[in-house]
């Protein structure tokens, strides 16, 4: 779950982190409001799921509460990679003598977190990764020792030459590694870390992408999620413990397995169509899980025609031929279907969908062939 | 032969008496596989269907059984501590089918299973099969056939669709591992492919894989390197965007890297035939074969 950087900045703070203060302002006159508070030059930063804020407009500088007010009036209501901007965060601007980055990640390959840091920073550190590799210096944590004082250490002498310098620095990365193990985080990223031109060691941005996973121990962080920033239709999905994504296509798909649900999508565009959607019922099937994921693909105007591709193993396929019997009956479907029933329970299946004439065929091609050309007809 | 599993394996079900648990164990032991215990805290001295016994903790049914085998279908807040348990029972294979334990979790579960020795597979995998010989897991035994392919995937039921394609064209497995659909995954493909070129069963192998992380580009290096035997590669995600999690914790796109694009290229580089669609890698497997 991606949080904002207000959100994030709290979280750093109360683990020790030195993040100047922030206001969040929905308004051009609470962000006015907050400059005045917080006197002197202030940030406007627009607060979206997205990155590059920057260079999309979405941060400006402002001397004073009037050149606040203007800034926030222009970043609200702002569209960022397709996200509407609701909320700003006022900042005060500090002035920057010395710019570096620093990140934890979990890193496939070691199996461990990773504390990255760069002296390239403020830029797009995966940028830095792709193009001067040699810029970014990593140490791998045992999560049983936590970020040891040595690796701290070592990673302060990579961005700075003053030993009191590195010891502070090496005291931020220590408490930003508790934080990212305090909070279930994937992703705890200062970015960038700065020395003021007062001297002081400051992080000006924060980023958490949470563990999804692991949200069941932190109810907490329930409350930081953001739903303008979901399709409600993935808010739905979410709720209902199906995984969906909205696509742009007319072929809508519903699916039990991620790697299937991938593959049907690929086929339909082999195919030479788009699909509408990624939705994957999960192992388990209950018919109301059928009748939900129905609903949510017939709430995107786009879709011309569904098409159900489940492999039982977990699933049974009569579960979801009974689904598709009860979604036929509450639902209001004005778009054809067409189904691909293969393996547990499949003979059962076959029996419920034949009741209702449905036909189902068991080659997934076949039924990705049916279901594009149907669409390409429909109309609704 | 076949890799990790076979005839001998002697396995004990964490979790027999759950949802789950029940149904996958009835499921193995029909299909021929040893299930010697069961892992219930609190219910140690019952049994399963009136067949298996079942103990209190996985160290006791070890002692009891020897088993050298377990799998995992107990919720994710209880996972890791199972992994953990039966790490430190002596187990040698550990299967964890239970899909949604937490990342962290899994980075503290990994160095202690290497510790005491033990193969970890998964977390939220389908398990394993060698056709006509033993299951672990949840894959559909009727599906299988035995035969000369090795099959490694990240993914569950898209790994059925690939085994039903080839059983439907007469190629059969020596064993199908899914190793699961996480970031933090026990066993690699590497590992697998290592297995598979060692086992003398086996003469060509179907690697699945899907978008995220670099896992797909490193085994095809592997495969050029250290594989005599031929590989036939497929990717699921080709029109998944980036950033969004495709269902899997671990089938996400980052900046530019785990593109479907990119893997199939690391594919073709390495010498690995990609097929374009599940269907086609009948064809790839049998020229492969020869």
């Amino acid at each position: 779950m991606k949080i904002h950087e207000y959100q994030a900045r709290k979280i750093f703070r109360d683990h020790g982190l030195p993040v100047p203060p922030e206001r969040v302002a929905v308004s051009p006159e609470e962000a006015e409001a907050a400059a005045r508070e917080l006197g002197g030059k202030v940030v406007v930063k627009a607060q979206v799921h997205v990155g590059g804020r920057g260079k999309a407009g979405g941060v400006k500088l402002a001397k004073g509460p009037a050149e606040a007010r203007e800034a926030a009036g222009a970043i609200l209501g702002m569209d960022i990679k397709g996200l509407e901007v609701q909320k700003v965060l006022v900042a005060p601007a500090v002035d920057i003598a010395d710019e570096a980055y620093a990140g934890i990640i979990v890193d496939r390959a070691s199996k461990r977190p990773v504390l990255m840091v760069s002296a390239a920073g403020g830029v797009d550190i995966e940028q830095v990764a792709r193009e001067t590799p040699e810029k970014i210096h990593k140490v791998e944590i045992d999560p049983r020792y936590g970020l040891l004082t040595h690796q701290a250490m070592a990673l302060g002498f990579a961005l700075y030459d003053d030993l009191g310098r590195v010891r502070e620095a090496a005291r931020l990365f220590q408490r930003l590694y508790r934080a990212f193990e305090a909070i279930d985080a994937s992703l705890a990223e200062v970015n960038p870390l700065v020395v003021t031109g007062e001297g002081e060691l400051q992080a000006i941005d924060a980023k958490v992408n949470l563990d999804d996973n692991a949200l069941y121990r932190h109810p907490e962080f329930e409350g930081l999620r953001d739903p303008s920033s979901e399709a409600p239709a993935e808010v739905e999905a979410r709720e209902k413990g199906l995984s969906y994504v909205k696509l742009e296509g007319t072929v809508g798909c519903i699916v039990n397995g991620a790697g299937l649900a991938m593959a049907t999508m690929d086929l339909i565009k082999y195919y030479g169509a788009e699909p509408a959607n990624f939705l994957d019922i999960g192992g388990s099937s209950n018919p109301e899980k059928v009748v939900n994921a129905m609903r949510i693909i017939l709430s995107d105007p786009n879709v011309k025609a569904i098409l159900f591709n489940i492999f039982g193993g977990i699933t049974r396929c009569d579960d979801v031929a009974n689904g598709i019997v009860s979604a036929l009956k509450q639902l209001d479907v004005d778009v054809p279907i067409v189904i691909r029933l293969t393996g547990t329970n499949e003979k059962e299946a076959l029996e419920i969908l034949e009741s209702v004439d449905l036909p189902a065929t068991n080659s997934m091609d076949e039924v990705v062939q049916k279901a594009i050309e149907l669409a390409k007809g429909g109309a609704r | 032969m076949s890799v990790l599993i076979d005839r001998s394996s002697r396995l004990l079900v964490q979790g027999i008496t759950g949802r789950d648990g029940s149904f996958h164990a009835r499921q193995m032991i029909d299909y021929g596989t040893q299930v010697v215990g069961g892992v219930v805290p609190g219910k140690g001295g019952q049994t399963f269907e009136g067949q298996v016994p079942i103990f209190d903790t996985v160290a006791e049914a070890v002692d009891e059984t020897g088993a050298d085998a377990s799998v995992i279908y107990v919720p994710p807040a209880f996972a890791a501590d199972a992994i953990y348990e039966a790490a430190d029972a002596g187990v040698r294979l550990i299967v964890a089918i239970t899909e949604g334990i937490p990342v962290l979790d899994m980075t503290r579960v990994m160095p202690f299973v290497k510790d005491r020795g033990a193969r970890l597979l998964g977390p939220n995998c389908p398990g394993l099969i060698s056709p006509g010989k033993s299951k672990v897991g949840i894959l559909p035994g009727q599906i299988c056939e035995p035969g000369p392919v090795g099959v490694v995937s990240r993914s569950g039921t898209l790994t059925y669709e690939v085994i039903h394609h080839l059983t439907g064209a007469g190629i059969g497995q020596s064993t199908c591992v899914g190793i699961g659909g996480d970031p933090i995954i026990g066993t690699s493909f590497i590992d697998c492919l290592s297995l598979f070129e060692a086992d003398s069963e086996t003469r060509a192998v179907v690697m699945i894989g899907e978008i995220g992380g670099t896992d797909e580009q490193e085994a095809a290096a592997f495969v050029e390197r250290e594989m005599g035997k031929p590989v036939v590669g497929f990717i699921a995600g080709q029109t998944a965007p980036p950033g969004r999690r495709m269902g899997h914790a671990g089938a996400i796109i980052s900046g530019s890297e785990g593109t479907a694009k990119e893997k199939m290229e690391a594919f073709r580089q390495h010498g690995i035939a990609v097929a374009r669609r599940p269907a086609d890698i009948v064809d790839l497997v049998r020229k492969a074969l020869g």
